[in-house]
C-alpha cells in the first residue's frame, strides 16, 4: 500500500485508484486519515455538492443516472457516494446502489462509490463527509451522494451538501407525511419523481400547499418539479434549479449557512477528538472498565464522570 | 480511534446468461458474515467489472458465470485488473465451470474456482482466510 | 352410519392408535426427525387418513377426466389414448449443428422439437454485437436472422413437427422467422403448430432475460397472442411459466402461484385489446418444473389445473371448456442436477419425470445426467429420452388416468397447494397486479428468500443431496462433457456480415424505418416484423428499433 501522501497527491491529480484508497482510508478510519483529509482539505470547496434524499422506491439511483448523464453533457466531471444501510446484527452491508449507473462506470469524468453506513445514523455514513472532499479535492465538478433513504430523519445530509434535493414518488404510501418530518426543512428543491402516474401532480400540489405554510420568511424558495427517471424528463430543468441554487448559496447574504455549517463541523470535530482520546487513555490506563461498573453500581453518573475527566485532562473546570 | 476496517467484496456477473440464483446466495452469505457486498447486477462487461473493483477499492471479486463464456471473459477480466494495478485483488469464480478448465483459468490468476455444491460457508471461510492483508 | 359419523368414528380409532401402538414404536426406535416437511414448508403428517379429506367432494373437486374442473386431467383419455409429446430442450453451435441434433432426437422418436437459442439471440444482439463475445452458439444455438432460422430446419417439413422456441423479449422476431421459414416450405400459418415461450412477466423477476420495461413488453406479448388467435391459430403464443420461478429458488407454492397469476395478468391484458377471453384462452398453455418431492410436485400439477379452470370460468367468464384448460409442458428441474456423481441425476430425472406423468402432463423435457458440467452430450441425452421412453412403456404408470387421486395424502396436498395459492393470488391483487409487485420487489423478494432458506438447508444438512452433503466420495466419474468449437463465433460473424453485405440494404432500411412508425404509433407490430424478417433484417436491427423507443429495462435487485 503506497504512503499517505502519495495517495493524498494521487487524489489532488485526479488518479482514481488513489481517490478509491483514500475513501478506504477515510472509512476505515485508518491512524493516517486524518493526515490524508489535512492535505487535501486546502484543495476543497470547488465542487458542488448535492445531497439527494427520499424514501425506498422513490427512484433516487435512476435519477442520479439521468443526473450524471445531463452533467457529462455539459461537459462537468461527476463523483457520486451512494450510501445503504448496515445490518446492525451482521456489520456487513449490502450495496445495490450503483447498479442504476452502472453504464457509467467505465466513463473517467465519473467516479462512484458505495458507502455502507457502518452504523452510523442520519441517512448517510460518517465517513461520507470526508469521502465528499476526496472527490472534490480530486477535481469532481459535482458530487453527488445518495442517502440510504429508509427513514425521515435523514438530516445528517445538510452536513455535507450544499444543495438537498428531496425526491417523492407517488402512490408510495404516506410520502408527504415524510415530508413533514424535518425534512421539509433542509429541503432546496422538491421533485416528484415517476411524474407518469396518475397522482403525480397532486403530489406537487400537497408540497406547494406546504410549503406556503411553512416557509415565509425564507428567502429560498423551494422549488416543486416533477421528473421521469426512466426517461430522463424533467432532468434538465432540475438542473437548472440546483445550478440557480448554487448561485443563489455564492450570494453574500448566505455565507451566513456556510459559516454555521463550519462550526458545526468544528463542534462535531472538537467532540470527536477529546472523547476518543479521553476513551483511548482510559482503556490505557486500563481504567475504562472501573468507571463503567461505577455508572452500573449507580455510583456515579455519566455526566459527572465526565467532567471529572475533563478536569484532569485540562486541568480546569470546562 | 478505532480501526472500522471491512472487507469490501464486489460479486460480479460477466457474460450474457442471467442465472443469479448463485450470485445472489454468495452475496447475502457474505454479507451475513458481516462484509460489505457490492453486486453490479446481470450482463457486466469486463470493463464494467475492473472499472468497479477499482472505484469501490474491493478487496474481492467473486464472478459468477454459467453461460460456458468463462474462456472468452475470464482472460479479458484478469489481463484488465493487471493493467490497471489491481493486482492485490482476491478473485474467485463460481458456477459451471469444467473440471478440465480450472487449471488454465487458475493461472490467469483466479485463486480458487467454487463449481455447484460447494457450501457457502466453505466459501465464506475462504474469503476470510485469503483476503489480502492491507496496512 | 352417515359420512360424518365414519370419519368421528376414525378419528377416535386414530387417537387411539396414537395412544396405544405408537408410543411403543417411538420408545423403541424415534423417528428420524422431529418434523418432516416439503419443500414449501408445509408440515407432513406421519400418516393420512379420510379425516384430512373429510370436505373433499369428488364431482365439485376432482369430476372426470376430460371435464371441469379438470383437476384428473384435460382429456378424456390421456395417455391411454395419445402418449405426452417427448420434447427435448436443444440447441447449440451453429444452425447447422442444432439442424444435426434435430434429425437425431427425431430419428431416436423424439416427437416435437424445441429449440434453445443462445444469450445473444435471447437478449436481442447478433452474433457480432460485442456483448456477444465468447457467447454465440455456447449456451444455445446462435440465430441472428432468417438465414440461419432456414438453417435450423432444413430438410425437416413444418407441418410435420410442432416447435418450441424459448424465446421472450424477441419472441414476435423469432415466431416471424418460423412463420417466413414455414412460407419458403409452402406452409402455411394456419398449419404451423408449437409454441414460444414469450412469457415476459416472469423475466422481470425470476429468469432475467429482460431487453425492454415491463409495460411495453406485455404489448409485445399481447400482439403476438392477437396475431395468432387471427392467423396461427394452431400455435400457443404463450407458455406462461413456473419453470424458471422454481429454478430461481421459488418453492412449489410460489411456482404455482406466481405463474398463475402471470397467466391472470395476461388474460386482462388481452381482454383490454378487445379480445374475447374464449377467442384465445384456449390457446394458452403452461410450462411448470418437476422437482424432487414426488408427492408435492403431483399436488402441484393437480391444483395448478383446477385453479386455472376455476379462475377462468369464475373470474374471467369463460364459456368454452377449452378456455379453462391448462395444457402444460414440465420440464425436469434443472437445479437439482448435481456436478458430483452425475450419473446420480439420471435416477433424479426418472423421479421427477414420473411426478409429472402420473400428473398427466402434456408435454416432457427430462434433463441430461451431464448437464450440471456443461450442455448434454449426445449419450446423455439419448438416455433422458429413454428415461420417457421407459417410463410410457414400461412402467404400467398410464395404464390408468390420474392414479394417485383420492389418496387422502395426494388430496390433502392439492387442496392446500390451493389454498394457498388463492392467499398469494388474494395479496397480489391488493398489491394492484403483477406489475406493481414486480416494481415493488415483491415476487424477488419472496423468491430470494426461499433460495436462500433452501441454501441454508442444505449446508447445515437438514437437506440430504445425494452426493454433495453426504454419501460423498472422492473418485470423479469420468465424463465426456459437449464442447462448443470457439470457431463458431468466427463463422456465425463472418456469415452474419456476408448477409449483410448480400441482402437488399435499401429494403432492409424501410422495413425498419416502418417498424419505427409502426412502434412510435403503437400498432401491432407482428406484421411489419414479419416483413422485415423476410427481408433478412436480424434480431439485433429489430431490436434496436424497439430499444430506441422502449428503452432498456435494469433490473430491480433483490437479495
Amino acid at each position: 500500500m503506497p504512503k499517505i501522501q502519495e495517495i493524498a497527491r494521487g487524489v489532488l491529480a485526479g488518479d482514481r485508484r488513489s481517490i478509491a484508497r483514500a475513501i478506504t482510508t477515510i472509512e476505515n478510519n485508518s491512524p493516517k486519515a486524518q493526515e490524508l483529509i489535512a492535505s487535501i482539505f486546502p484543495h476543497t470547496g470547488n465542487a458542488h455538492i448535492i445531497g439527494l434524499t427520499g424514501p425506498p422506491g422513490s427512484g433516487k439511483s435512476t435519477l442520479i443516472d439521468k443526473i450524471i448523464r445531463e452533467y457529462r453533457r455539459k461537459g462537468k466531471t461527476v463523483g457520486v457516494i451512494a450510501v445503504d444501510p448496515t445490518s446492525p446484527f451482521t456489520g456487513g452491508a449490502f450495496l445495490g446502489d450503483r447498479i442504476r449507473m452502472q453504464e457509467l462506470s467505465t466513463d473517467q469524468g465519473v467516479f462512484i462509490r458505495s458507502m455502507a453506513t457502518r452504523n452510523y445514523l442520519g441517512g448517510i455514513a460518517k465517513a461520507t463527509k470526508n469521502a465528499a472532499k476526496v472527490l472534490d479535492a480530486a477535481g469532481k465538478d459535482v458530487v453527488i451522494v445518495e442517502t440510504v433513504g429508509a427513514g425521515q430523519s435523514e438530516v445528517e445530509i445538510i452536513k455535507v451538501a450544499q444543495t438537498i434535493v428531496v425526491l417523492f414518488a407517488p402512490g408510495l404510501g404516506d410520502e408527504i407525511q415524510a415530508i413533514k418530518a424535518g425534512i421539509m426543512e433542509i429541503a432546496d428543491i422538491f421533485v416528484v419523481n415517476k411524474a407518469d402516474r396518475a397522482n403525480a401532480d397532486k403530489a406537487v400540489m400537497d408540497i406547494q400547499a406546504m410549503l406556503q405554510l411553512n416557509n415565509k420568511e425564507k428567502k429560498w424558495k423551494p422549488p416543486v418539479l416533477k421528473t421521469a427517471a426512466l426517461t430522463g424528463e424533467g432532468v434538465p430543468q432540475l438542473i437548472e434549479r440546483i445550478e440557480e441554487h448554487r448561485l443563489f448559496l455564492e450570494k453574500k447574504f448566505e455565507r451566513k449557512r456556510s459559516r454555521e455549517k463550519a462550526e458545526a463541523e468544528l463542534v462535531e470535530a472538537i467532540k470527536e477528538k477529546v472523547a476518543s482520546s479521553i476513551i483511548e487513555e482510559l482503556k490505557r490506563e486500563g481504567k475504562l472498565e472501573e468507571f463503567l461498573q461505577k455508572i452500573l453500581e449507580k455510583k456515579m453518573d455519566p455526566a459527572s464522570i465526565a467532567e471529572k475527566l475533563l478536569n484532569r485532562k485540562f486541568g480546569k473546570q470546562v | 480511534m478505532q480501526n472500522q476496517r471491512k472487507i469490501r467484496v464486489l460479486i460480479a456477473k460477466p457474460g450474457l446468461d442471467s442465472h443469479d440464483r448463485g450470485a445472489k446466495i454468495i452475496a447475502r452469505a457474505l454479507r451475513d458474515a458481516g462484509m460489505e457486498v457490492i453486486y453490479t447486477g446481470l450482463k457486466q462487461t469486463p470493463e464494467q467489472i475492473v472499472e468497479t473493483a477499482l472505484q469501490e477499492d474491493v478487496d474481492v471479486i467473486g464472478l459468477s458465470i454459467l453461460s460456458g463464456a468463462h474462456k472468452t471473459l475470464f482472460p479479458m477480466i484478469m489481463e484488465l485488473l493487471k493493467q490497471k494495478g489491481l493486482t492485490d485483488v482476491l478473485v474467485v469464480a463460481g458456477g459451471i465451470i469444467p473440471e478440465e478448465d480450472v487449471p488454465e483459468m487458475k493461472k490467469l490468476g483466479i485463486k480458487e474456482i467454487f463449481g455447484p455444491g460447494t457450501r457457502t460457508d466453505k466459501i465464506v471461510q475462504f474469503v476470510f482466510e485469503n483476503v489480502p492483508k492491507r496496512t | 352410519m352417515s359420512d360424518k359419523e365414519k370419519i368421528n368414528e376414525i378419528a377416535k380409532e386414530r387417537e387411539r392408535w396414537e395412544k396405544t401402538t405408537l408410543p411403543k414404536w417411538i420408545g423403541q426406535s424415534p423417528e428420524r426427525k422431529s418434523e418432516f416437511r416439503n419443500h414449501s414448508g408445509t408440515l407432513i403428517k406421519r400418516v393420512y387418513t379420510p379425516e384430512d379429506i373429510k370436505d373433499l367432494d369428488y364431482m365439485r373437486d376432482l369430476g372426470f377426466p376430460g371435464e371441469y374442473p379438470f383437476t384428473r386431467g384435460v382429456h378424456a383419455t390421456m395417455h391411454r389414448g395419445r402418449l405426452w409429446t417427448m420434447r427435448q430442450f436443444s440447441g447449440y453451435g451453429t444452425a447447422e449443428q442444432t439442424n444435426q441434433r434435430f434429425k437425431y432426437l427425431l430419428k431416436e422418436g423424439e416427437t416435437g422439437l424445441s429449440i434453445a437459442f443462445d444469450y445473444p439471440s435471447i437478449r436481442g444482439y447478433d452474433s457480432d454485437h460485442p456483448f456477444s463475445k465468447g457467447e454465440v452458439g455456447i449456451c444455445g444455438v446462435a440465430v441472428s436472422s432468417l438465414k440461419d432460422m432456414e438453417v435450423l430446419f432444413n430438410g425437416i417439413p413444418l407441418d410435420k413437427v410442432t416447435t418450441s422456441m424459448t424465446i421472450n423479449g424477441p419472441a414476435a422476431m423469432l415466431l416471424a422467422m418460423y412463420i417466413a421459414v414455414g412460407n419458403k416450405q409452402g406452409v402455411p400459418m394456419e398449419k404451423l403448430g408449437g409454441t414460444t415461450q414469450n412469457d415476459v412477466l416472469k423475466e422481470f423477476f425470476a429468469q432475467k432475460l429482460i431487453i425492454f420495461p415491463p409495460k411495453p413488453s406485455l404489448k409485445l406479448v399481447t400482439d403476438i397472442v392477437e396475431y395468432c388467435t387471427k392467423h396461427v391459430p394452431r400455435w400457443n403464443p404463450i407458455s406462461i411459466s413456473g419453470y424458471h420461478i422454481r429454478e430461481a429458488g421459488g418453492n412449489a407454492v410460489q411456482e404455482l402461484a406466481f405463474t398463475l397469476y402471470d397467466g391472470i395478468t395476461y388474460v386482462e391484458s388481452c381482454l383490454e385489446r378487445g379480445m374475447k377471453v374464449d377467442e384465445f384462452a384456449p390457446r394458452l398453455s403452461f410450462f411448470f418444473a418437476a422437482h424432487n418431492d414426488l408427492f408435492e410436485e403431483i399436488a402441484k400439477f393437480r391444483a395448478a389445473r383446477r385453479i386455472w379452470a376455476k379462475t377462468m370460468k369464475e373470474r374471467f367468464h369463460a364459456k368454452n371448456p377449452r378456455s379453462m384448460w391448462m395444457r402444460m409442458h414440465v420440464q425436469t428441474a434443472g437445479f437439482t442436477l448435481t456436478a458430483q456423481q452425475p450419473l446420480n441425476n439420471i435416477t433424479r430425472v426418472t423421479i421427477q419425470a414420473l411426478s409429472a406423468v402420473l400428473a398427466g402432463t402434456q408435454s416432457l423435457h427430462t434433463n441430461s445426467f451431464d448437464e450440471a458440467l456443461a450442455l448434454p452430450s449426445e449419450e446423455a441425452v439419448r438416455i433422458a429420452l429413454r428415461t420417457q421412453q421407459i417410463i410410457a412403456h414400461e412402467s404400467g404408470v398410464v395404464n390408468t388416468i390420474d392414479p394417485l387421486a383420492g389418496s387422502y395424502y395426494v388430496e390433502n396436498l392439492t387442496n392446500e397447494m390451493e389454498e394457498r395459492t388463492m392467499e398469494y393470488f388474494r395479496k397480489l391483487d391488493d398489491m394492484g397486479g403483477a406489475i406493481p409487485a414486480i416494481e415493488k420487489g415483491f415476487f424477488q423478494k419472496e423468491i430470494a428468500d426461499s433460495a436462500y432458506e433452501y441454501q441454508k438447508e442444505v449446508d447445515e444438512k437438514r437437506r440430504i443431496l445425494v452426493g454433495v452433503n453426504d454419501y460423498t466420495t472422492e473418485e470423479k466419474q469420468p465424463i465426456k462433457v459437449l464442447r462448443v468449437d470457439p470457431k463458431v463465433e468466427e463463422e456465425q460473424v463472418t456469415s452474419l456480415h456476408k448477409l449483410k453485405s448480400e441482402r437488399d440494404n435499401k429494403k432492409v432500411n424501410e422495413m425498419l424505418e416502418k417498424l419505427h412508425y409502426a412502434t412510435e404509433k403503437d400498432e401491432n407490430l407482428m406484421p411489419i416484423i414479419i416483413d422485415a424478417v423476410k427481408a433478412y433484417a436480424t434480431i439485433g436491427e429489430i431490436c434496436d428499433v424497439l430499444r430506441k423507443i422502449y428503452g432498456e429495462y435494469k433490473e430491480l435487485i433483490v437479495i
